[in-house]
């Protein structure tokens, strides 16, 4: 890892980092190990993602907020290189670590360290929850064709790829179903199970689409704790998530989406209070509880988020185009 | 009872007669792209009419056997670039379309007048154009042999009674295999202990020594004066060394599982399959050439072949390459966020698939010609139902399948010609009359039995 992560468990450490960062859409990081620029993607006339510049920080955890349809998917299917971006050749240009990702596929974006989940989750049903797993290890020498047929060449790295593998699921509480199918899991543990199989390869940046959508509230609790930890041992996340106390609570900056752009950039107390974000995202009364009776006693006055409601139906067709798609 | 005797007779004959082990051979190549990686191809025919033909042809041109097999690979493995390449990047559908057409385009070419000076055109290579390096291999020598030399004609002067018997004891020891082997299953776990590697080392050292002592001795029995050359001693000290592996690893595992109870049972199973083909024999002996074209010899390369063939697959299923394999059969866009090569995954799985097809086309014509509408869309389909009965992503699922699929089609039609009048059904009919049966039989086990025989219908519940 980079030397500005040393120390990155400390909270003051990051804000310190992040204070000199301007608070605005495409400013520059200290020390950014994804940017990215021109990078337009169009579904027919509809426009799902047009970012001019994003910068992402090492060593922290980045929100990616926005409406249903902002394009928070599909900018992951650029990225990750499951997508090509319609600027691709006309100077849409993305690097990772260095690297130029510009014409890379998308397993030789993972295997640069780049790792992502999916919002629809991908288990591999009729395999084990341990074969899932094991698939996650990169540098496998067994998976080479010549060389598997020799059990002793790779039954040694097998062993230690099993060891890491049922210490995660430890982590994550799949130990005791290692041994069933994943098509057996539910769907939360099936977020979990793709969560621990992206950790599987040590990633740089682990790319997260809605990990905790579906999961109950006491494991929220302990996935957050796991990425947390994951940030304080050097990996940095980007993560996709609805959930604002969420957001809240474990990012150090949020990036917010609105119609494929990128509206606002900062740290989430600074964006939650930009009035362009509540107007496009979070509505007048994103801190009360809607759930809550009293609010409704009182006969609030909920106007602006039905209207943040109607708004985001209207721009909702790019998000669907593309679900369809890997549905 | 003699009737039934007589049927039985036949459908054994079928079961292990050279072209059931050469589409077993293709069925595991099969089993390899659809079963393991979800490849859906549907032109297994046309690689085994090209590796057919690449043996053929080569050994007209006076091409040494060895190097022939060799240019048979080499010529699947080249038609499964031409066929990967443009469709592997695409979805699955794709690569069905092409697999057919470019099976049957090989087929056409094969018939093609222009071509007659190389492939025979319509009427074929004949066989004793090729056949002649592969014969002159065997070691068995000449004359003919009845397998078992010891049967029911050296009892009570073959009377009726000690084949009925002969027919009970089959009956009974394969009911009580599979009794056996379906308690094991239910109760899961691994029966095999493993083996430690100076054992294994051992065994190995010893199957190599007695290999090479049977490699001089048997042929020195066998009376025969042909093949001494050096490749037929070295097909002779392979195909040894391997059987003496095989029971020498069987036997130390059957010692090692016998000390627990489940590990007896497993044991027991493997010993009532054992005495189940002795039964067979014994009962319905076989008369065949030694070496001849279509006697023990090429039965016994065929069914050897077919054993190698599974014990390939069973290493490389094992390892962490077949696991990529089945996670492309679950989830291409999941293997890629792994940073795992889809593409060259599936380009390695269809060419080993493909090679094993070719080998199968190869023995397929060690009895017959090399005639192109041999090897069609039919026998793709009969390689399917084959799959589909023995179980996909099976290790000898496809073996079970093959065999079961031939030898009940021609129970079913000597059964319907000995017992359907000839006022309702001919002689001729029977032959449709089987294929008819076959397929609604193939319905009915896939809406009763979808993971075939021997497949786990845990696994198939999950089918999203």
């Amino acid at each position: 890892m980079s030397e500005t992560t040393v120390g990155m468990a400390d909270p003051a450490v990051r804000r310190q980092l992040m204070a000199d960062v301007a608070q605005e859409p495409g400013s520059a990081k200290p020390d950014s190990i994804l940017s990215v620029d021109n990078i337009t993607r169009r579904f027919g006339g509809i426009t799902a993602v047009d970012v001019n510049h994003l910068e992402v920080q090492r060593g922290m955890i980045t929100a990616l907020i926005g409406p249903n349809g902002a394009g928070k998917t599909t900018f992951f299917n650029l990225i990750t290189g499951f997508d090509k971006p319609s600027s691709a050749g006309k100077g849409a240009h993305w690097s990772f670590d260095g690297a130029t990702l510009d014409k890379t596929g998308a397993s030789a974006v993972a295997k640069s360290g780049m790792v992502r989940t999916f919002q629809l989750t991908k288990a591999l049903s009729r395999m084990t929850v341990m074969d899932n797993m094991l698939l996650g290890a990169k540098d496998q020498r067994g998976e080479s064709l010549l060389r598997c047929m020799f059990r002793p060449i790779w039954s040694g790295q097998e062993r230690e790829v099993e060891e890491k593998a049922a210490g995660l699921l430890e982590r994550f509480k799949l130990l005791e179903k290692k041994d069933d199918y994943a098509g057996s899991l539910s769907g939360g543990q099936r977020k979990l199970l793709e969560m621990a199989r992206a950790l599987m390869s040590d990633p740089k940046m682990i790319m997260l689409d809605e990990p905790m959508a579906g999961v109950n509230p006491a494991l929220t609790q302990s996935l957050l704790g796991h990425i947390q930890a994951l940030r304080d041992e050097g990996t940095t996340v980007l993560f996709v998530e609805h959930d604002m106390h969420v957001v809240q609570h474990i990012s150090d900056w949020v990036v917010v989406m609105a119609e494929g752009q990128i509206v606002a950039e900062g740290p989430a107390d600074t964006v939650m209070a930009n009035p362009a974000v509540i107007d496009a995202y979070l509505g007048a009364h994103h801190d009360t509880d809607l759930g809550d009776d009293d609010l409704l006693d009182e006969g609030a006055d909920l106007g602006p988020v039905s209207e943040t409601v109607s708004d985001e139906q209207g721009s909702q067709s790019p998000e669907s185009h593309d679900e369809g798609k890997h549905a | 009872m003699d009737t039934i005797l007589s049927i039985l007779n036949a459908t054994l004959r079928e079961a292990i007669a050279p072209n059931t082990a050469a589409v077993a051979i293709a069925v595991i190549g099969l089993n390899i792209h659809f079963g393991f990686t979800g490849l859906l191809n549907i032109g297994q025919a046309g690689y085994m009419l090209l590796g057919a033909y690449g043996m053929a042809i080569s050994i007209t041109y006076d091409i040494p056997l060895l190097f022939a097999v060799l240019i048979g690979f080499v010529v699947s493995f080249v038609f499964s670039l031409i066929l990967g390449l443009p469709t592997l990047k695409l979805r699955g559908d794709y690569l069905a379309i092409v697999t057919i057409s470019a099976a049957e385009i090989v087929r056409y070419s094969g018939r093609l007048a222009a071509f007659e000076d190389f492939t025979g055109g319509s009427q074929g290579i004949f066989g004793k154009d090729y056949q002649g390096p592969f014969i002159s291999l065997s070691f068995l020598g000449s004359g003919r042999l009845t397998l078992l030399e010891f049967n029911y004609t050296d009892v009570a002067d073959g009377a009726r009674w000690v084949q009925v018997l002969g027919l009970i004891a089959l009956i009974g020891a394969i009911v009580g295999a599979v009794l056996l082997l379906k308690s094991l299953k239910s109760s899961g776990g691994a029966v095999l202990a493993p083996t430690s590697s100076t054992v294994r080392s051992a065994l190995v050292a010893a199957a190599l020594v007695l290999g090479a002592i049977l490699t001089v001795v048997v042929p020195a029995y066998a009376d025969r004066d042909t093949a001494t050359d050096i490749f037929s001693r070295v097909v002779a000290f392979v195909i040894f060394t391997s059987i003496v592996l095989a029971v020498l690893f069987g036997g130390q595992a059957a010692y090692a599982a016998w000390k627990t109870s489940k590990g007896r049972k497993a044991v027991l199973a493997g010993a009532l399959i054992i005495f189940a083909v002795l039964a067979i024999f014994f009962t319905f002996p076989k008369t065949y050439d030694r070496t001849g074209v279509d006697g023990w010899w090429v039965r016994m390369i065929a069914w050897f072949i077919v054993g190698l063939s599974c014990a390939v697959v069973f290493l490389l299923v094992r390892s962490p390459w077949g696991r990529l394999l089945r996670g492309v059969r679950e989830d291409e866009d999941a293997m890629r966020s792994l940073g795992k090569n889809v593409f060259a995954i599936k380009m390695q799985a269809l060419i080993i698939g493909g090679m094993f097809g070719s080998l199968g086309g190869m023995v397929y014509v060690l009895t017959g010609t090399v005639q192109a509408d041999s090897m069609g869309r039919s026998l793709t389909f009969f390689a399917y139902t084959a799959l589909l009965l023995g179980g996909a992503a099976t290790i000898f699922g496809p073996v079970l399948g093959t065999i079961i699929f031939f030898s009940a089609r021609i129970l079913i039609r000597e059964a319907s010609g000995a017992y359907i009048p000839d006022a309702i059904m001919t002689n001729s009919q029977t032959e449709q009359f089987s294929y008819v049966v076959v397929g609604v039989g193939l319905m009915l086990l896939v809406i009763f039995r979808p993971q075939g025989i021997l497949g786990n219908k845990r696994e198939l519940r999950f089918n999203v």
